[in-house]
């Protein structure tokens, strides 16, 4: 149920791009929505793909992808994080970096150093709800210190009603729900809201499925919890958004980052050396192309049509300029 | 009054229940394991599983088929590189060293490298192999990190399989006329074989478990394809399951349990046939 509901999701996401691009398609692999990648001749070799564990879904997701199109290109992707892949980027071990931030001065000195000529290419956003249940009268807007006090580690026995959050607040239980331990949701929201990674209090209920933190929050007046911002968007009728820091998530406040600090930009960076090859440019304009369903079908927030468009027009006079 | 005799008695029981306690607490762990993986993975085991490739995007279809490749290289791999010298020095430290503080030092290196942390090896093989050698994140570097983990356990127990062969069949070879080398050929390893091999493949089980040093020297997290040669990217096994574990997705927890399944076959497979070579040779080796 879950899975065709995903399907359609790209089908519809790879829909709605074709129709504003891509006039020479190859017809036969318009089936499963995916676009088609630009060159007629068959191309060879090695794509190397390392960063950011938090954009390897997406990145594996187009590497398949563009196996069906390409299928003697070998695309390698691994996640050793942004940092070792940044690291990797100006030393020319790999061709394309994923990266969850983007590239620190540091990073920009060696990549120069080292003759590395890059562009920065967004590719989707990771935004995380902060969600309570539809009875829920006097959450409307929580800021991160209120979202701190009542996750961060030092919470647990403490804070345990809503009372304990604000004055004047229910002094009712309050009943935690969010991700588990394995997830990348997980690790993102504990060190954008408690500021270290993983820590967190113990007596929450955890779960790895949506579903089950949706129908928690959706039974119990009292619940509180977070998950993927994608995932909401399904979810929309049976919970009630909470702004964070007087601002809700949707497509535009998560575009220009107001809403913060649980939405952030996921990135690739590709390099002039490496885009001269025809295999590496025909990759990167098929990942722009097909971002925006895979970043759905793995749980992001897709960038508007739009976007994809002008960082591909962006990308083209990246290959084109001297 | 309790008498010595029943005092004794009952210290006798104590401590076979105590053995057998210990006994039950290992075995009862591992069956639980067992079941937990076995319930989940199993209905994913079928043919499919082991002719497809990982798929991020349809999880329900995704397979092993790069990483179990992938391990069978290692595999042959690591064997081919780390039998020789493993051996080779094995043999050398035994039979031909002199017993004076440089083979001293160099014994309690070997055991001391046999407990060193394989995390180690991973950052010893990136250096050397991936990148001073410039071998790249190459099935042959992983094999080469792993030969470097399992050689301590290979020399160790080639030393304690020569060990066991009798001073008596030696000196009747020697007082035949025969070389050291034809001594050492013709009766000194025909009778350790069955130890020494049994060691080989413990080792080897161990090192196709592997995971922490092939993810410093660059399995991959993702690839379509089997290894193609020496210097093609690969993955494991391991490293398959490493990276579906921490998908949320159902399916996801469904395909690492399975490859899990597939681990642990293998590595079972291999024990039993070290088990059968001990038995073998056993049998064969009279003295």
């Amino acid at each position: 149920m879950k899975i065709t509901k995903k399907l359609a999701s790209i089908v519809f996401a790879g829909f709605l791009l074709s129709s504003c691009g891509g006039g020479n398609a190859k017809l036969d692999a318009q089936e499963d929505g995916t676009q088609p990648a630009d060159s007629a001749k068959e191309l060879t070799g090695k794509i190397r793909i390392d960063g950011s564990s938090t954009v390897f879904p997406i990145s594996g997701g187009i590497a398949e992808l563009f196996r069906g199109e390409e299928p003697k290109v070998k695309v390698i992707v691994n996640k050793s994080g942004s940092g070792s892949g940044f690291k990797m980027f100006s030393s020319r071990e790999i061709e394309v970096s994923d990266a969850s931030r983007p590239i620190k001065a540091k990073e920009v000195k060696k990549c120069k150093e080292a003759g590395v000529e890059y562009l920065q290419l967004e590719v989707a956003y990771d935004g995380l709800a902060v969600l309570v249940n539809k009875e829920n009268t006097w959450a409307d807007s929580l800021s991160s210190a209120d979202l701190k006090k009542l996750w961060e580690p030092a919470a647990e026995g403490v804070v345990k009603t809503w009372a304990d959050i604000r004055e004047g607040w229910p002094t009712e239980e309050i009943a935690l729900f969010g991700p588990g331990t394995a997830s990348g949701t997980f690790d993102y929201f504990t060190e954008a809201i408690v500021g270290e990674s993983g820590a967190i209090r113990s007596d929450y209920s955890p779960s790895e499925d949506d579903d089950v933190l949706v129908q928690g929050i959706a039974g119990d007046e009292n619940a509180i919890g977070f998950f993927g911002l994608a995932y909401y968007e399904a979810n929309k009728d049976k919970l009630k958004l909470v702004a964070v820091n007087g601002v809700k998530p949707n497509m535009e406040t998560v575009k220009t980052g107001t809403y913060a600090p649980l939405s952030r930009p996921l990135f690739i960076y590709v390099s002039k050396q490496s885009t001269v090859k025809p295999e590496v440019a025909s990759f990167v304009r098929f990942y722009l192309k097909n971002a925006g369903g895979v970043a759905k079908t793995v749980g992001y927030v897709p960038l508007p049509a739009s976007d994809y468009e002008e960082s591909l027009k962006k990308f083209e006079d990246f290959t084109t300029s001297k | 009054m309790i008498n010595v005799a029943t005092k004794n008695r009952i210290k006798d029981k104590l401590f076979e229940y105590w053995g057998v306690i210990s006994t039950l607490i290992g075995v009862v762990l591992l069956v639980v394991f067992m079941t937990d993986i076995f319930m989940e993975g199993i209905s994913r085991i079928d043919a499919t599983f082991f002719t497809n490739s990982p798929s991020g995007l349809k999880p329900e279809t995704s397979g092993i088929f790069p990483a179990l490749l992938g391990t069978l290289w290692i595999l042959i791999l690591t064997a081919s590189i780390s039998i020789p010298l493993g051996v080779g020095a094995g043999i050398y430290l035994e039979e031909y060293s002199k017993k004076n503080w440089v083979s001293s030092l160099l014994e309690i290196n070997i055991s001391n490298l046999a407990g060193v942390p394989s995390i180690i090896y991973g950052l010893l093989g990136l250096e050397v192999f991936v990148r001073i050698m410039g071998l790249g994140k190459s099935v042959v570097a992983g094999a080469l990190t792993l030969s470097l983990l399992v050689l301590p356990i290979v020399i160790v127990a080639t030393r304690e399989a020569i060990k066991s062969v009798p001073n008596s069949i030696k000196q009747a070879a020697y007082g035949l006329g025969a070389t050291k080398w034809q001594t050492i050929w013709t009766q000194v390893l025909p009778s350790s074989i069955g130890g020494i091999l049994t060691g080989v493949i413990l080792a080897l089980s161990r090192a196709i478990g592997e995971t922490a040093p092939l993810i410093v020297v660059g399995a991959a997290a993702y690839i379509y394809d089997a290894p193609d040669g020496l210097l093609s990217e690969y993955t494991v096994i391991p490293m398959q399951i490493y990276t579906w574990m921490p998908d949320a997705r159902e399916a996801m927890k469904v395909n690492a349990a399975a490859g899990i399944i597939v681990l642990l076959m293998i590595t079972l497979v291999m024990n039993g046939f070290a088990v059968y070579l001990r038995n073998r040779w056993q049998k064969k080796v009279k003295w």
